[in-house]
C-alpha cells in the first residue's frame, strides 16, 4: 500500500496489538467481586505515567469521582485522550497531564478552556496531538476489533491530519486516497454507567457515547456505577449490557458519581457548581482553591457528596 | 441603524437567519450554541420534521428544552434513537447526513475553518479546543453552514490553521484529498451578510446584506477578496412570528439570546 502523507504528530500510545491479545487473555474470565472504593481502584489500577481514557464527557455521564479520586492522589505524568469539559479541565488545572491525544477540550457554551490555554501554551503539557472526535472514537474502535488501524475520510486534506499521528495511503481496492488512524489501547478507561453487578456487567441508559468501544480498546478498565444492582436484575435484561464483566477491574459504587455533570434519567448537572467552576478556572489561584474545596478538602467521594448536601443533590433529580 | 434594526439583537438576527436554511424532511448535524437555537426554532416554525443530529448519540430530537451540551438528556429527548458517536458519524460517511452546522475561530475565502490555533502550532499564542466533531462533520455532510460574527479577524486571507476542511485551495481539492465527492461547504450566515461559494472558482461570494448593512461595510469586515454577487439580495429581518417563538417558547430563559 502506498503511503501518500504521514502526519508529523507523535503517536504518543503506539498499537501492540499482539501485546493486547496477551494481556486480555490473561484476564480473569471468572465472576469475581471486584467491588471496591475510587480510593482502592486508583491506587490498585492507575499509575503515574499511564495512558489513560474518560467517557462520556465533563457534563454528561462521566466518572467525576473517579477523577477526583485521581486528583487526590496525584497521579502525574498522565497521557491522556482528550475529549472533555469538566473532567479534563480538573485534571489539567492540577496539573497531571505530560501528553494529550486532544479532540476538544473546552466548556462549550462557556468557551475556551483557561487551563488548556495554561497548559498548553507554557509547554507544561509536553505533547498535543490533534484529532477530530470520531477519529478518536474509532481509534478505540480499531483497539476493540484487535485491529492495528482504521481507514476513514475524516482529517483528509486539512492541518488536523498534518500534525496528528495518521497517515493517507491509496486505496488498495478504490485506488483514492484514505486516512488510517492508528489503534488506541488505553492502560486504563473510566466509565461512569448506570447499573452494574458486582462482578462488573454494566447498562447503560441514553445515549452510548463510545462507552462499548472505548471499554473494549482498555487494558485496565474501572466502572463507577450510580447503583449496584444484582447479577439477576442484569440477567433479566442481557440486552442492555453494554460493557460484560470481563472487560472490567473496579467497580466502585457511586451515587451521583457524575456531580457536577449530569446522568440522563437520574439528575440533571448542577448549573451552579458548573458556573464556579467555569469563573475559578480564568485564573490558577481560583482554579487551584476550587480544586482544595472540592477535592484535596474533602476525603473521598461520600464526604463530597455531604459537602454538596443531601438538599442540593435531591434538587437535581428527575 | 433603521427602526427594525432596533427591535432584536445581533445573536436574535443570526439564530433566525440559520433556521431559514433549514429545511423540512432533511438531516442536520447540530453542535452547541447557535445551531441548536437554529435548529429548535426551524422545528418549531417551518421543518417540524427535521431531524436533528447530535454527534454523541441524539439521534431526531424533539428540541422542548435547549441543551447545553452536546451529549445531554435534551439531545435525545423523545427522539427516534439514542446511539453513539461512531454510529452517527459512519451515517454520515455513509451519505445519510445532509447539512452539518458549524462555527470557527477563523475561517477563509474557500470556508476552510479554524477551531485548533491561533499563531504557531507548537508554541500557539492561543490554544483553541480543537476539533471536536467539527472535521468530521464537514468531511462527510454533503452541505456545510457556518455560523459566525464577521470581522477581518475572523475572516482572514489565510486561516492560521486548517481544522476543518472547506474547498481546501479550490476546485477539485476535496476529491483530490480523498473527501466524498460533491461535499463541501454551502453557506456562510454572519451578522453581517449570507455568503456562498461560486459554483466554479468555490471562492466566497456575497449573496446577501443582512438588513441595515451596506455591501461596503461587509467588504471592509472581511480579510480577504470576497466575491459579489450580480444582484446582492437583502435578507429580510426576523419575522414577529420567528421573533416571538425564538423568545417565548426557543429560549424561554434567555441562556443564550
Amino acid at each position: 500500500m502506498k503511503v501518500l502523507q504521514s502526519g508529523i504528530g507523535k503517536l504518543i500510545q503506539p498499537p501492540d496489538i499482539n501485546a493486547f491479545r496477551e494481556w486480555n487473555r490473561a484476564k480473569p474470565k471468572a465472576l469475581l467481586d471486584k467491588r471496591m472504593s475510587e480510593a482502592e481502584a486508583i491506587e490498585r489500577f492507575v499509575r503515574d505515567g499511564d495512558y489513560i481514557g474518560t467517557e462520556l464527557y465533563g457534563t454528561v455521564r462521566c466518572p467525576m469521582s473517579l477523577v477526583n479520586e485521581i486528583v487526590r492522589q496525584g497521579k502525574k505524568d498522565l497521557r491522556v485522550a482528550g475529549q472533555g469539559v469538566f473532567e479534563l479541565d480538573i485534571i489539567l488545572a492540577a496539573g497531571l497531564v505530560k501528553a494529550l491525544d486532544i479532540t476538544y477540550i473546552g466548556l462549550e457554551v462557556y468557551g475556551v478552556s483557561n487551563n488548556l490555554r495554561r497548559e498548553v501554551e507554557s509547554g507544561r503539557v509536553e505533547t498535543c496531538v490533534d484529532w477530530s472526535n470520531a477519529s478518536i472514537a474509532w481509534r478505540f474502535k480499531a483497539a476493540a476489533m484487535g485491529v492495528p488501524f482504521i481507514p476513514v475520510r475524516s482529517m483528509l486534506g486539512t492541518d488536523t491530519l498534518k500534525y496528528s499521528a495518521a497517515k493517507v495511503v491509496e486505496c488498495p481496492f478504490t485506488g483514492d486516497p484514505i486516512c488510517l488512524i492508528p489503534a488506541l489501547i488505553l492502560d486504563v478507561g473510566l466509565i461512569h454507567v448506570h447499573r452494574a453487578d458486582k462482578y462488573g456487567n454494566a447498562q447503560i441508559d441514553g445515549i452510548s457515547g463510545f462507552a462499548a468501544e472505548m471499554a473494549r480498546a482498555s487494558k485496565r478498565l474501572i466502572i463507577s456505577t450510580e447503583k449496584i444492582v444484582d447479577n439477576e436484575e442484569i440477567r433479566r435484561r442481557p440486552d442492555r449490557t453494554i460493557i460484560p464483566y470481563y472487560l472490567v477491574d473496579a467497580v466502585v459504587e457511586a451515587p451521583f458519581g457524575s456531580h457536577p455533570g449530569e446522568m440522563c434519567y437520574v439528575y440533571r448537572r448542577d448549573e451552579a457548581q458548573i458556573k464556579e467552576w467555569v469563573e475559578a478556572a480564568a485564573q490558577p489561584e481560583t482554579a487551584k482553591q476550587y480544586l482544595q474545596k472540592y477535592i484535596y478538602g474533602v476525603k473521598n467521594h461520600q464526604e463530597y457528596l455531604e459537602f454538596i448536601g443531601q438538599d442540593r443533590l435531591t434538587s437535581l433529580l428527575h | 441603524m433603521s427602526d427594525q434594526n432596533s427591535v432584536y439583537n445581533p445573536t436574535e438576527l443570526l439564530i433566525c437567519s440559520a433556521a431559514r436554511l433549514m429545511e423540512d424532511n432533511t438531516t442536520a448535524f447540530i453542535g452547541t450554541g447557535i445551531p441548536m437555537l437554529a435548529a429548535s426554532l426551524a422545528q418549531k416554525m417551518h421543518a417540524p420534521n427535521l431531524v436533528m443530529v447530535f454527534e454523541f448519540g441524539g439521534f431526531g430530537a424533539i428540541l422542548e428544552q435547549l441543551p447545553m451540551a452536546v451529549g445531554e438528556e435534551n439531545t435525545f429527548h423523545r427522539a427516534i434513537a439514542a446511539s453513539g458517536i461512531c454510529d452517527l458519524v459512519e451515517t454520515a460517511q455513509r451519505g445519510f447526513i445532509e447539512y452539518g452546522f458549524l462555527g470557527g475561530a477563523q475561517i477563509d475565502r474557500y470556508g476552510n475553518l479554524n477551531t485548533t490555533v491561533i499563531g504557531d502550532y507548537f508554541h500557539p499564542k492561543v490554544r483553541l479546543p480543537g476539533s471536536g466533531g467539527g472535521n468530521d462533520v464537514g468531511s462527510h455532510c454533503w452541505q456545510t453552514i457556518v455560523i459566525m460574527r464577521q470581522d477581518k479577524r475572523k475572516f482572514v486571507e489565510k486561516v492560521d490553521f486548517i481544522t476543518t476542511p472547506g474547498y481546501l485551495d479550490g476546485p477539485g481539492a476535496r476529491e483530490r484529498v480523498g473527501l466524498p465527492p460533491g461535499t463541501g461547504p454551502y453557506r456562510v450566515v454572519t451578522n453581517l451578510a449570507i455568503l456562498g461559494y461560486h459554483p466554479d472558482s468555490k471562492r466566497m461570494i456575497l449573496l446577501a446584506t443582512q438588513p441595515g448593512i451596506s455591501i461596503t461595510e461587509v467588504l471592509d469586515n472581511t480579510g480577504f477578496d470576497l466575491l459579489v454577487a450580480e444582484q446582492v439580495q437583502e435578507n429580510p429581518p426576523p419575522s414577529s412570528a420567528e421573533l416571538r417563538i425564538l423568545r417565548e417558547e426557543v429560549d424561554k430563559d434567555r441562556l443564550y439570546i
